[in-house]
Protein backbone atom coordinates (compact mmCIF):
# COMPACT_ATOMS: atom_id res chain seq x y z
CA UNK A 1 0.00 0.00 0.00
CA UNK A 2 0.65 3.67 -0.49
CA UNK A 3 2.71 5.38 2.47
CA UNK A 4 3.10 9.26 2.97
CA UNK A 5 6.51 9.54 1.46
CA UNK A 6 5.75 7.91 -2.06
CA UNK A 7 2.27 9.37 -1.95
CA UNK A 8 3.91 12.64 -1.55
CA UNK A 9 5.96 12.10 -5.09
CA UNK A 10 2.54 11.50 -6.33
CA UNK A 11 1.05 14.69 -5.80
CA UNK A 12 4.30 16.50 -7.14
CA UNK A 13 4.21 14.35 -10.36
CA UNK A 14 0.61 14.83 -11.36
CA UNK A 15 1.58 18.48 -11.51
CA UNK A 16 4.07 17.55 -14.35
CA UNK A 17 2.33 14.06 -15.81
CA UNK A 18 -0.44 12.09 -16.39
CA UNK A 19 -0.63 9.53 -13.27
CA UNK A 20 -1.40 5.80 -14.26
CA UNK A 21 -4.11 4.31 -13.08
CA UNK A 22 -3.59 2.74 -10.82
CA UNK A 23 -1.09 5.42 -9.29
CA UNK A 24 -4.49 7.64 -9.49
CA UNK A 25 -6.43 4.88 -7.36
CA UNK A 26 -3.75 4.14 -4.47
CA UNK A 27 -3.05 7.98 -4.39
CA UNK A 28 -7.23 8.62 -4.35
CA UNK A 29 -7.39 5.69 -1.29
CA UNK A 30 -4.45 7.21 0.25
CA UNK A 31 -5.80 10.94 0.94
CA UNK A 32 -9.04 9.40 1.90
CA UNK A 33 -7.58 7.43 4.83
CA UNK A 34 -4.33 10.46 5.67
CA UNK A 35 -5.67 14.05 6.90
CA UNK A 36 -1.67 15.03 6.13
CA UNK A 37 -1.48 13.69 2.89
CA UNK A 38 -4.62 15.55 2.29
CA UNK A 39 -3.35 19.17 3.88
CA UNK A 40 -0.17 18.51 1.56
CA UNK A 41 -2.54 18.14 -1.28
CA UNK A 42 -3.99 21.30 -0.61
CA UNK A 43 -1.04 22.84 0.42
CA UNK A 44 0.26 21.88 -2.78
CA UNK A 45 -2.67 23.77 -4.91
CA UNK A 46 -1.93 26.54 -2.88
CA UNK A 47 1.83 27.02 -4.37
CA UNK A 48 0.80 26.32 -7.56
CA UNK A 49 -1.90 29.37 -7.96
CA UNK A 50 0.73 31.25 -5.64
CA UNK A 51 3.60 30.86 -8.96
CA UNK A 52 0.31 31.41 -11.41
CA UNK A 53 -0.43 34.42 -9.61
CA UNK A 54 3.70 35.45 -9.40
CA UNK A 55 3.40 35.17 -13.17
CA UNK A 56 0.83 38.16 -14.02
CA UNK A 57 -1.72 35.39 -14.01
CA UNK A 58 -5.27 36.06 -12.46
CA UNK A 59 -5.66 33.79 -9.53
CA UNK A 60 -8.72 31.12 -10.08
CA UNK A 61 -11.42 31.53 -7.93
CA UNK A 62 -11.46 28.08 -6.72
CA UNK A 63 -8.72 26.31 -5.90
CA UNK A 64 -9.25 22.34 -5.56
CA UNK A 65 -6.68 20.08 -4.16
CA UNK A 66 -7.06 16.74 -6.31
CA UNK A 67 -7.64 16.75 -9.84
CA UNK B 1 -7.18 57.10 -42.34
CA UNK B 2 -4.92 59.78 -40.38
CA UNK B 3 -7.94 60.38 -38.36
CA UNK B 4 -8.63 56.37 -37.86
CA UNK B 5 -4.95 55.83 -36.80
CA UNK B 6 -5.37 59.01 -34.61
CA UNK B 7 -8.12 57.42 -33.07
CA UNK B 8 -6.48 54.35 -32.51
CA UNK B 9 -3.36 56.06 -30.74
CA UNK B 10 -5.69 58.48 -28.50
CA UNK B 11 -7.56 55.04 -27.88
CA UNK B 12 -4.34 53.18 -26.86
CA UNK B 13 -2.69 56.06 -24.29
CA UNK B 14 -5.73 55.99 -22.84
CA UNK B 15 -5.43 51.81 -22.07
CA UNK B 16 -1.95 52.57 -21.01
CA UNK B 17 -1.14 52.72 -17.64
CA UNK B 18 -1.19 55.78 -15.13
CA UNK B 19 2.00 56.02 -13.13
CA UNK B 20 1.07 54.57 -9.93
CA UNK B 21 -0.41 51.70 -11.89
CA UNK B 22 2.71 51.37 -13.42
CA UNK B 23 4.24 51.43 -10.20
CA UNK B 24 2.44 48.39 -9.13
CA UNK B 25 2.68 46.51 -12.22
CA UNK B 26 6.89 47.33 -12.12
CA UNK B 27 6.91 46.36 -8.49
CA UNK B 28 5.21 42.71 -9.19
CA UNK B 29 7.35 42.41 -12.39
CA UNK B 30 10.23 42.95 -10.59
CA UNK B 31 9.15 40.45 -8.41
CA UNK B 32 8.78 37.57 -11.00
CA UNK B 33 12.32 38.37 -12.70
CA UNK B 34 13.94 38.33 -9.69
CA UNK B 35 12.91 35.15 -8.35
CA UNK B 36 13.52 33.54 -11.71
CA UNK B 37 17.27 35.76 -12.84
CA UNK B 38 18.47 35.52 -9.06
CA UNK B 39 20.43 38.73 -9.86
CA UNK B 40 18.65 42.25 -8.98
CA UNK B 41 20.23 44.39 -11.94
CA UNK B 42 19.45 41.87 -14.61
CA UNK B 43 15.91 41.58 -13.48
CA UNK B 44 15.83 45.43 -13.19
CA UNK B 45 17.17 45.39 -17.19
CA UNK B 46 14.72 42.74 -18.38
CA UNK B 47 11.41 44.72 -16.61
CA UNK B 48 12.69 47.54 -18.12
CA UNK B 49 12.74 46.37 -21.99
CA UNK B 50 9.42 44.41 -21.15
CA UNK B 51 7.88 47.48 -20.62
CA UNK B 52 9.45 49.33 -23.50
CA UNK B 53 8.35 46.86 -26.05
CA UNK B 54 5.27 46.95 -24.67
CA UNK B 55 4.39 50.31 -24.82
CA UNK B 56 5.83 50.23 -28.49
CA UNK B 57 3.04 48.23 -29.14
CA UNK B 58 0.30 49.58 -27.16
CA UNK B 59 -2.22 50.60 -30.00
CA UNK B 60 -2.76 47.07 -29.97
CA UNK B 61 -4.33 46.74 -26.90
CA UNK B 62 -8.04 46.66 -26.50
CA UNK B 63 -8.26 46.61 -22.57
CA UNK B 64 -6.67 47.14 -19.46
CA UNK B 65 -6.04 43.07 -18.55
CA UNK B 66 -4.56 42.25 -21.95
CA UNK B 67 -1.70 44.97 -21.70
CA UNK B 68 -0.58 43.52 -18.40
CA UNK B 69 -0.88 39.92 -19.85
CA UNK B 70 0.89 40.85 -22.70
CA UNK B 71 3.60 42.91 -20.13
CA UNK B 72 3.96 39.62 -18.36
CA UNK B 73 4.18 37.22 -21.52
CA UNK B 74 7.03 40.14 -22.99
CA UNK B 75 9.08 39.45 -19.83
CA UNK B 76 8.25 35.81 -19.69
CA UNK B 77 10.41 35.72 -22.89
CA UNK B 78 13.31 37.54 -22.13
CA UNK B 79 13.45 35.33 -18.88
CA UNK B 80 13.57 32.37 -21.08
CA UNK B 81 16.38 33.93 -23.53
CA UNK B 82 18.58 35.08 -20.67
CA UNK B 83 17.56 31.50 -18.99
CA UNK B 84 18.79 29.47 -22.21
CA UNK B 85 21.66 31.98 -22.59
CA UNK B 86 22.92 30.60 -18.87
CA UNK B 87 22.54 27.33 -19.87
CA UNK B 88 24.80 27.79 -23.02
CA UNK B 89 27.52 29.36 -20.60
CA UNK B 90 26.98 27.65 -17.52
CA UNK B 91 28.91 28.82 -14.35
CA UNK B 92 27.91 25.16 -12.65
CA UNK B 93 26.60 22.31 -13.34
CA UNK B 94 22.51 22.60 -13.26
CA UNK B 95 22.13 18.26 -12.81
CA UNK B 96 24.66 18.19 -9.79
CA UNK B 97 22.55 17.77 -6.76
CA UNK B 98 22.39 19.87 -4.14
CA UNK B 99 23.19 17.47 -1.02
CA UNK B 100 20.82 14.25 0.18
CA UNK B 101 17.22 14.64 0.71
CA UNK B 102 17.86 14.22 4.69
CA UNK B 103 15.76 17.11 5.36
CA UNK B 104 12.74 16.01 3.58
CA UNK B 105 13.00 11.84 4.73
CA UNK B 106 13.52 13.07 8.65
CA UNK B 107 9.79 14.53 8.12
CA UNK B 108 9.12 10.24 8.03
CA UNK B 109 8.98 7.09 9.83
CA UNK B 110 11.36 4.14 9.10
CA UNK B 111 7.82 3.09 7.21
CA UNK B 112 7.53 6.15 4.99
CA UNK B 113 4.59 7.64 6.94
CA UNK B 114 4.61 11.11 8.62
CA UNK B 115 6.13 11.62 12.04
CA UNK B 116 3.39 13.16 14.20
CA UNK B 117 5.03 16.35 14.97
CA UNK B 118 5.49 16.63 11.07
CA UNK B 119 2.57 16.20 9.87
CA UNK B 120 1.63 18.87 7.44
CA UNK B 121 -1.32 21.13 8.93
CA UNK B 122 -4.51 22.92 7.45
CA UNK B 123 -2.84 26.33 5.72
CA UNK B 124 -6.77 27.52 5.86
CA UNK B 125 -8.46 29.40 3.58
CA UNK B 126 -6.03 30.09 -0.24
CA UNK B 127 -7.80 33.20 -1.00
CA UNK B 128 -6.72 34.45 2.09
CA UNK B 129 -3.11 33.22 2.08
CA UNK B 130 -2.61 35.31 -1.52
CA UNK B 131 -3.99 38.30 -0.04
CA UNK B 132 -1.34 38.02 2.47
CA UNK B 133 1.70 40.38 2.74
CA UNK B 134 3.15 38.40 5.17
CA UNK B 135 2.93 34.80 3.31
CA UNK B 136 4.49 36.50 -0.37
CA UNK B 137 7.22 37.94 2.17
CA UNK B 138 8.61 34.48 3.25
CA UNK B 139 7.31 32.93 0.07
CA UNK B 140 10.02 35.08 -1.56
CA UNK B 141 12.69 34.12 1.25
CA UNK B 142 12.09 30.76 0.63
CA UNK B 143 12.47 31.17 -2.95
CA UNK B 144 15.64 32.40 -2.32
CA UNK B 145 16.75 30.20 0.44
CA UNK B 146 16.44 27.37 -2.55
CA UNK B 147 19.33 25.98 -4.51
CA UNK B 148 20.24 27.43 -7.51
CA UNK B 149 19.70 24.04 -9.48
CA UNK B 150 16.01 23.15 -7.92
CA UNK B 151 15.22 26.51 -8.38
CA UNK B 152 16.27 26.76 -11.95
CA UNK B 153 13.71 23.74 -12.68
CA UNK B 154 10.88 24.56 -10.43
CA UNK B 155 10.63 28.37 -11.85
CA UNK B 156 10.99 27.05 -15.33
CA UNK B 157 7.83 25.09 -14.55
CA UNK B 158 6.00 26.88 -12.34
CA UNK B 159 6.50 30.41 -13.64
CA UNK B 160 7.36 30.35 -16.91
CA UNK B 161 4.67 27.28 -17.41
CA UNK B 162 7.40 25.04 -19.65
CA UNK B 163 6.40 21.55 -19.52
CA UNK B 164 9.25 18.97 -18.49
CA UNK B 165 9.64 17.59 -21.95
CA UNK B 166 10.72 21.09 -22.85
CA UNK B 167 12.64 21.76 -19.58
CA UNK B 168 14.74 18.40 -19.74
CA UNK B 169 15.74 19.22 -23.74
CA UNK B 170 17.10 22.57 -22.60
CA UNK B 171 19.17 21.52 -20.01
CA UNK B 172 20.04 18.68 -21.14
CA UNK B 173 18.64 16.17 -18.31
CA UNK B 174 16.25 13.12 -18.22
CA UNK B 175 12.32 13.63 -17.95
CA UNK B 176 12.41 11.58 -14.72
CA UNK B 177 14.80 13.47 -13.37
CA UNK B 178 13.13 16.54 -13.96
CA UNK B 179 9.88 14.76 -12.01
CA UNK B 180 12.64 14.14 -8.81
CA UNK B 181 14.40 17.77 -8.95
CA UNK B 182 10.61 19.33 -8.95
CA UNK B 183 9.63 17.22 -6.39
CA UNK B 184 12.56 18.09 -4.19
CA UNK B 185 11.62 22.14 -5.02
CA UNK B 186 7.76 21.51 -4.05
CA UNK B 187 8.59 19.53 -0.75
CA UNK B 188 11.56 22.09 0.36
CA UNK B 189 9.35 25.33 -0.45
CA UNK B 190 6.29 23.43 1.33
CA UNK B 191 8.34 22.67 4.57
CA UNK B 192 10.09 26.11 4.48
CA UNK B 193 6.72 28.09 3.94
CA UNK B 194 5.48 25.57 7.43
CA UNK B 195 8.12 26.46 9.05
CA UNK B 196 8.49 30.13 8.53
CA UNK B 197 4.79 31.36 8.02
CA UNK B 198 2.09 28.66 9.65
CA UNK B 199 4.39 28.05 12.45
CA UNK B 200 5.78 31.53 13.20
CA UNK B 201 2.05 32.73 13.26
Amino acid sequence: MLNCKKATQLMSQKQDRLLSMKERTSLRFHLLMCSGCRNYNQQMALLSVACKHISGEEPEKNIRGSK
Amino acid sequence: MNRQSDGNREQASRLWFQETEIAALRHDMLRFARLQLRDAAEAEDAVQEALAAAYATRDRFTGRAQVKTWVFSILRHKIIDLLRDRTRHPTQSLTRDDGSDAEINELFDAKGYWRKEERPTNWGDPEAALGNTQFWRIFEICMNAMAENLARVFTMREFLGLETAEICNELEISESNCWVILHRARSRLRLCLEENWIKSE
